[in-house]
């Protein structure tokens, strides 16, 4: 189960997923993700402090938006991964495709 | 059979009576009348009458009471046909009376005598069939009292047969006591008419013709056998005079007054008997609509019989039922009426802004008819409406029609609307009952899938002298996205693969089937590991959907050179055991998954690696399934673990290891039941 928050900062939409994505939740974050690209939001981070676990569905919403954000210039950042979570995205290579940073600072500076 | 049999015996002993009777009584007379000392004792004709009257009771016992087969008016038949034969009997025998040098014979005693016997037997015979009859009539629906007063007044009669039989003079008082007794039994027994209940319109009439009948038989019977007496025993001493026998008078009493009790009761229950009928046509109409759900084949059956029902329960002259499947599909079944008439009502009742509900939206059941009245060339002047309920959702209205004002009456209403509720379960049953049967079909569907998938994946690996190999799979749901196989490409070289599809169930095991033909189509071109998987990732690309990816380690192993080249796309890392230093390790390197990156520039991302192997070093390839299992704390297997589980048994060989690894998930997780698709393959090299 997941709750996902969102919160504007400095012009950038942060979005906080909290508790665990997995099959049936990962469609409540690609229809966030999607509203905030459709809101007009090009720089996005999500806040992962809070995501305990994540499922191979879950990396599937990250995925399918990495060549969208390409092709319209929308700059995504994910950071605050605990050791579990960022192991699955390094073993699937998505931390070679997506942008990963420590915490909110480093983060925020690579949406810049 | 043996009823049968004993009824004939019974038959023909009571004619045997019957004569001896005659004769013995004739003898009787005859010896007192010449006074000559008579040869048989003078109780004796006394005593074989109230033997004929046993035996003829017997008789009818079988004949009739024990017969399940009769109806009431059956019944009455019997007592009808038999008071007719006796009586047409009785009429001939008078008719000698009159025919012409007869007089001399009818003057005589003896023929006075033996016409008064003859009669007798008679009047016997048609008072047992009227008694029997009307005890199988009494103890219809019997309660244990009213059993236990019939046997004390059979009892009581039977009794009174043996206090005759002892002839004992001047206890008049105690006859009549007797007598009196037996009476008031009778009347009181007499009471018991629910039988007429169950007749319906047709068989009452047939039963009151048939009654006064029996009562017109009766009485000319008696006339007959009382007038004969006078006669006979004007005839003087001798004579043997069976009016005041009490037995044979309380039978007649008994016969006459519930004969006559029949006929009111039944007269008198003429005119409410279309109300009986109605209820119970009711009852079985009811009985219809809730059967209808075990027998019809289909919705509109229940619709149909629904349809009916209502019509004849009600006495509607027509009737609609309409049903609405969704916002445009609208279906109506009709009953003596024209689908545009109908339309035409629900047009009308439209236009009046009736808020009832023909509109469908309100649930109440509403009469109509004021506004049925304004509508011009309308035969109808009452309707009726009642909408039809599933799980809470109207799917349509049932509209009775009359062509009477003011047609329908409350009991009506009543019972409509319960038929149209009955009618409501009945298709809420029948639709669950299909949608049980759907599921059925759905589960064999997926037994099949999961079938075909365990044909998918290999029965038997490749082998080779250098190395051996053990695999298992196993699907959380019946099918799953776990895929491994093997390939010889050459003498020298093996292809092997393990993958995992995103996702899990149906969808994953579509793409599980790709990825088979992806490998089968591939390997044996691609001995570089970096170009099966770019391959692999370019004819992947086009039909993965969205969001979808495969994670896959794909190998060669090269038996000449003691080389393994491998290439992971986003798979688990493979666990390599070093014999040499009796060590296991994960080997980290880089790999994206398949259908991650869907363009030209995949090459980038995923790269080959190349090790030697030696001699019983072990690869331990996995999906994430193993190592994502969790236990009822909730704590995964794990990376750790499973290294110390593998060590644990690093000397045995490929199957040996692979059984003790899935051994210990069970025992870690303490189901088999994992949430997840989980799969091994042990390479053990020689």
């Amino acid at each position: 189960m997941v709750q996902i928050k969102r919160i504007q900062e400095d012009g950038a939409d942060v979005i906080v997923p909290i508790g665990e994505i997995d099959a049936s939740s990962s469609i409540e974050l690609d229809l966030t993700i999607a509203k905030s690209v459709g809101e007009g939001y090009t720089r996005i981070l999500v806040d992962c402090t809070s995501l305990e676990y994540i499922s191979s569905a879950g990396l599937g919403v990250f995925m399918s938006y990495i060549e969208e954000f390409g092709d319209k210039n929308i700059k995504m950042v994910l950071y605050g991964m605990n050791e579990r979570v960022l192991n699955t995205f390094e073993i699937l290579g998505l931390s070679e495709l997506l942008s990963i940073a420590v915490d909110k600072d480093e983060a925020k500076k690579r949406l810049a | 059979m043996r009823i049968k049999a004993l009824t004939r015996l019974l038959f023909l002993a009571s004619g045997i009576i019957w004569v001896a009777l005659l004769f013995t009584d004739l003898s009787v007379v005859f010896s007192v009348k010449t006074n000559i000392e008579p040869d048989i004792p003078l109780w004796m004709p006394g005593f074989l009458f109230n033997l004929f009257l046993v035996a003829l009771y017997y008789f009818y016992k079988f004949r009739v009471d024990r017969d399940e087969l009769l109806n009431f008016v059956d019944l009455l038949w019997r007592v009808f046909a038999t008071g007719l034969v006796v009586t047409v009997i009785s009429l001939l025998i008078r008719l000698i009376d009159y025919l012409p040098g007869t007089t001399k014979l009818t003057s005589l005693f003896i023929y006075i005598e033996a016409n008064y016997i003859i009669n007798l037997g008679l009047i016997a015979g048609f008072l047992m069939v009227a008694y029997t009859v009307w005890k199988r009539l009494i103890l219809y629906q019997k309660s244990k009292w009213l059993l236990r007063l019939w046997n004390f007044f059979e009892g009581g009669l039977l009794a009174s047969l043996a206090y005759n039989s002892l002839e004992i003079e001047g206890l008049d008082w105690l006859n009549n006591v007797i007598l009196g007794i037996l009476i008031v039994i009778g009347l009181v027994l007499s009471a018991n008419m629910k039988w007429v209940a169950y007749l319906n319109f047709r068989q009452k009439w047939t039963s009151l013709l048939l009654l006064l009948l029996a009562i017109f038989y009766v009485m000319y019977l008696f006339y007959t056998a009382n007038a004969q007496a006078i006669s006979a025993y004007g005839e003087g001493s001798g004579f043997v005079d069976h009016r005041y026998h009490i037995t044979f008078q309380s039978l007649f009493i008994f016969v006459t007054v519930y004969s006559v009790f029949s006929f009111l009761v039944i007269l008198f229950n003429l005119p409410t008997t279309s109300v009986f009928e109605q209820k119970l046509e009711e009852v079985v109409n009811f009985q219809r609509i809730s059967q209808s759900i075990q027998t019809e084949q289909s919705e509109e059956s229940v619709y149909n019989i629904l349809l009916e029902t209502s019509v004849s329960t009600v006495f509607a002259d027509a009737a609609w039922l309409e049903i609405k499947n969704n916002e445009h599909d609208h279906r109506l079944f009709t009953y003596h009426i024209k689908e545009k008439e109908a339309l035409d009502i629900i047009e009308h009742l439209r236009k009046m802004h009736v808020t009832g509900v023909l509109e469908q939206s309100q649930d109440k059941t509403k009469n109509l008819s004021r506004h049925l009245s304004q509508l011009r060339g309308s035969r109808f002047r009452s309707i009726l409406a009642f909408p039809i309920y599933v799980k809470g959702e109207n799917i349509g209205t049932l509209a009775l029609l009359k062509e009477l004002s003011d047609g329908f009456n409350r009991e009506m209403t009543k019972i409509v609307s319960t038929f149209a509720n009955q009618a409501g379960i009945s298709i809420e049953n029948f639709r669950l009952l299909e949608q049980a049967l759907q599921s059925e079909r759905y589960k064999e569907e997926l037994k099949i899938a999961k079938m075909v998938q365990k044909s998918l994946l290999p029965q038997v690996l490749d082998e080779h002298p250098d190395f051996d190999l053990a695999a298992f799979s196993e699907s959380a749901d019946e099918v799953g996205g776990d895929y491994y196989d093997t390939l010889r490409i050459s003498d020298q070289q093996s292809a092997l693969i393990v993958a995992d599809v995103s996702g899990k169930g149906t969808t994953a095991a579509f793409h599980m089937s790709q990825m088979k033909g992806i490998f089968h189509s591939l390997a044996q071109d691609c001995t570089r590991p970096t170009e099966f998987m770019i391959r692999s990732n370019r004819a992947l690309a086009n039909c993965l959907e969205r969001g979808s990816f495969i994670s896959a380690t794909f190998f060669v192993i090269n038996t000449a050179t003691k080389e393994v080249s491998y290439s992971r796309a986003g798979h688990c890392p493979l666990l390599y055991y070093n014999a040499a230093d009796q060590s296991a390790n994960y080997l980290k390197d880089k790999g994206v998954a398949l259908g991650m990156v869907r363009n030209s520039s995949y090459d980038k991302f995923i790269e080959a690696y190349t090790f030697t192997y030696r001699a019983n070093d072990i690869m331990v390839l996995y999906t994430d399934g193993i190592t994502e299992a969790k236990n009822a704390k909730g704590d995964e297997f794990g990376y750790d673990r499973l290294r110390e589980v593998i060590l644990e048994v690093k000397d045995h060989s490929s199957r040996e290891i692979q059984e003790h690894l899935i051994n210990r998930l069970y025992e870690f997780t303490g189901t088999e039941n994992i949430n997840d698709d989980y799969t091994t393959m042990i390479v053990k090299f020689k």
